[in-house]
């Protein structure tokens, strides 16, 4: 490996890149607008009645229960409702068997609901509790960068390398001393630059005006970021590796692409899918990035709390990178 | 003179097309070579083998008396028949890229200068017109100081005055010792560039020399044309003489006799002209059909 050759080839992609307004300019705005959009979309909260977290809902027995307006949601485990009340998800959280019920300080719908349950149990222990709410822009941005960085790593690295191999610029590279080794390293580390740089760029531009939600740390969001964006490049590689017709890698890296928008979890919860379409989804790098980075953002997962994806990521890589080198082929016979 | 690449009983097939059937050739040291033939004859295979950049289905290639290898590439410059060039990057910036894929480089000054690159050198290589082009092109495959330099149909698509100015180019660089490997089908190129030129024709070698030596050997006729509505039919029948295109061909040995002949049939000579056969002439009394089609 010849650093001077691999970082040469790294500057002049990195060039091409930001030197092509157009696709910089694409790169950028398409995750704001979607954002924005978003925000806007899902700017109320579309609920009809006040919701009441209830603690063994089943073996509860109260008047307050059968109070119109009011939904009640069943959880076993206290920790998990009273994540789900400083997240705003429900607005009050109530256990009737010991007697006590938690509130978020800081909500106004939790403070209505409060005055109401108080009518009819003014004996109970109260816990306050806060936290700022969190709404589905919050929920949905990891969805959304997840998917702009698939985009990018998919058809970033597999086109330009199928452009490149099509119109003979691999095989004027391949008359030179650069190796296959240098070359592909050089495509991955520049693309892995690109999407972590714009991905940040988006991030930190938007959270100036959505104040995202944030529980974990950015450096953890970080890490996954970088393993998903490789995960996903050492993909874009391994689609492109030995193609030569830039409507066939269209084709493929649609096909890559599409199930992972659908199916990873970008726009909505996969808990309530069936069994078979979650174990599918498994299998796909943006699935892992997704609620990796999610988990980070809304519910402060460790590293280690996340173990589970980034070991699927770490594992996805390597599969590809070694079937990607593998199969890699400059293409020059005709 | 030192052999510089040694070409032994080469073949490259693809599926059932034989591309290159069963070539011997040796190139010599500070020769401008030229591979000639028409479009599909095997020019861009064989010298594709030659760089590396294919296998040979059969035979070997010698650089310099040993088989070729990867650590040739630092030795040998490249102009393909067609290759793009990363877009947004500048002239100057692509010199920059390809100078560090090799240990040792010419200063980017000469290189400048000797492929007259310094009034686009920070141009974009898409905004490039086709000779600017082809001269940052040749400027790469000399931006290591090849020994040996491989020039693919270099001028295939240039206007006349821009193909003019790429044979100063080649000479040029010729001037420096350097062995020029050249594939054409422009005939005046390889007259007025090779110290010795190869005909191929579907795969096979068809005739080997120097221009003059091929020349002299198939021919020792000129051609004497003539616009057809001055000269009777009868008289193009009686001497075997050949209407192509509205003018009367007349091949001979004599100018003289010839002339003396017309002017007894009181045939006028206005717009009459006088040709000596290239290689382009050559080609097709060996094969039958023209070197362009």
């Amino acid at each position: 490996m010849n650093f001077s050759r691999f970082f040469a080839v790294v500057k002049a992609r990195n060039i091409e890149f930001f030197r092509d307004r157009s696709s910089l300019g694409w790169n950028l705005v398409f995750p704001i607008l979607m954002l924005v959009g978003l925000s806007f979309v899902f700017s109320g909260d579309g609920r009809a009645v006040y919701k009441v977290g209830v603690l063994n809902l089943a073996q509860s027995q109260s008047d307050f229960l059968d109070t119109k307006y009011l939904s009640f949601i069943d959880y076993q485990e206290s920790a998990l409702g009273e994540v789900k009340l400083e997240q705003h998800s429900i607005d009050l959280l109530v256990d009737f068997n010991a007697q006590k019920y938690w509130v978020n300080q800081g909500a106004p719908n939790s403070y209505l609901v409060e005055k109401i349950f108080l009518n009819s149990h003014n004996n109970y222990q109260r816990i306050e509790t806060q936290g700022r709410k969190i709404r589905y822009v919050d929920w949905v941005l990891p969805g959304i960068l997840g998917m702009n960085m698939m985009f990018s790593c998919l058809f970033g690295v597999g086109y330009v390398i199928v452009r490149y191999r099509k119109n003979a610029v691999l095989k004027r590279l391949k008359a030179t001393p650069l190796s296959a080794l240098e070359f592909v390293s050089a495509q991955l580390v520049s693309r892995l630059f690109i999407v972590i740089f714009l991905s940040s760029v988006v991030y930190t531009g938007c959270n100036l005006f959505f104040d995202f939600y944030m529980l974990g740390s950015y450096f953890d969001l970080l890490i996954i970021a970088v393993l998903g964006a490789f995960s996903l490049i050492t993909l874009g590689l391994l689609v492109a590796s030995r193609s030569k017709s830039e409507e066939l890698i269209g084709g493929l890296l649609n096909l890559s692409s599409w199930p992972m928008m659908l199916l990873s979890g970008v726009w909505f919860s996969l808990e309530g899918a069936p069994d078979m379409v979650k174990v599918f989804a498994d299998f796909l790098p943006l699935t892992h990035l997704v609620a990796g980075a999610r988990k980070i953002i809304t519910e402060g997962a460790t590293l280690t709390d996340i173990s589970y994806h980034v070991s699927v990521l770490l594992v996805m890589s390597a599969v590809f990178l070694t079937l990607g080198a593998y199969l890699f082929s400059w293409n020059t016979e005709r | 003179m030192q052999e510089v690449i040694r070409v032994e009983n080469l073949t490259k097939s693809y599926k059932d097309i034989i591309a290159v059937d069963n070539i011997n050739f040796a190139i010599q040291k500070g020769h401008c070579f030229g591979l000639l033939g028409p479009n599909g004859a095997g020019k861009t295979t064989t010298i594709e083998i030659m760089e590396g950049i294919i296998k040979a289905t059969k035979g070997e290639v010698f650089y310099y008396n040993k088989p070729i290898d990867e650590s040739m590439s630092q030795q040998i410059g490249i102009q393909f028949q067609h290759t793009a060039l990363q877009d947004f990057l500048t002239v100057k910036e692509t010199l920059n890229l390809f100078t560090s894929f090799y240990q040792h480089t010419v200063p980017h000054h000469e290189l400048i200068e000797l492929c007259d690159l310094s009034e686009f050198l920070d141009r974009d290589n898409r905004l490039l017109s086709g000779g600017q082009r082809q001269r940052l092109l040749l400027a790469l495959a000399l931006i290591n100081d090849p020994d040996i330099v491989f020039l693919d149909e270099p001028t295939t698509g240039l206007d006349p005055q821009a193909r003019r100015n790429f044979w100063q180019l080649i000479k040029n660089i010729k001037a420096r010792d350097k062995t020029v490997v050249l594939t054409t089908h422009y005939m005046d190129e390889a007259q007025q560039l090779c110290d010795d030129v190869l005909i191929m024709d579907h795969g096979q070698i068809i005739a080997r020399g120097t221009p003059r030596q091929l020349l002299n050997q198939h021919f020792d006729e000129v051609f004497i044309y003539l616009p057809a509505e001055q000269v009777p039919d009868e008289l193009c029948q009686q001497n075997n003489w050949q209407v192509h295109e509205q003018q009367v061909e007349i091949t001979t040995t004599d100018v003289e006799a010839t002339i003396t002949l017309l002017l007894s049939e009181k045939i006028s000579l206005t717009g009459l002209h006088v040709k000596s056969p290239n290689l382009d002439d050559l080609f097709l009394k060996l094969t039958g059909h023209s070197l362009r089609d």
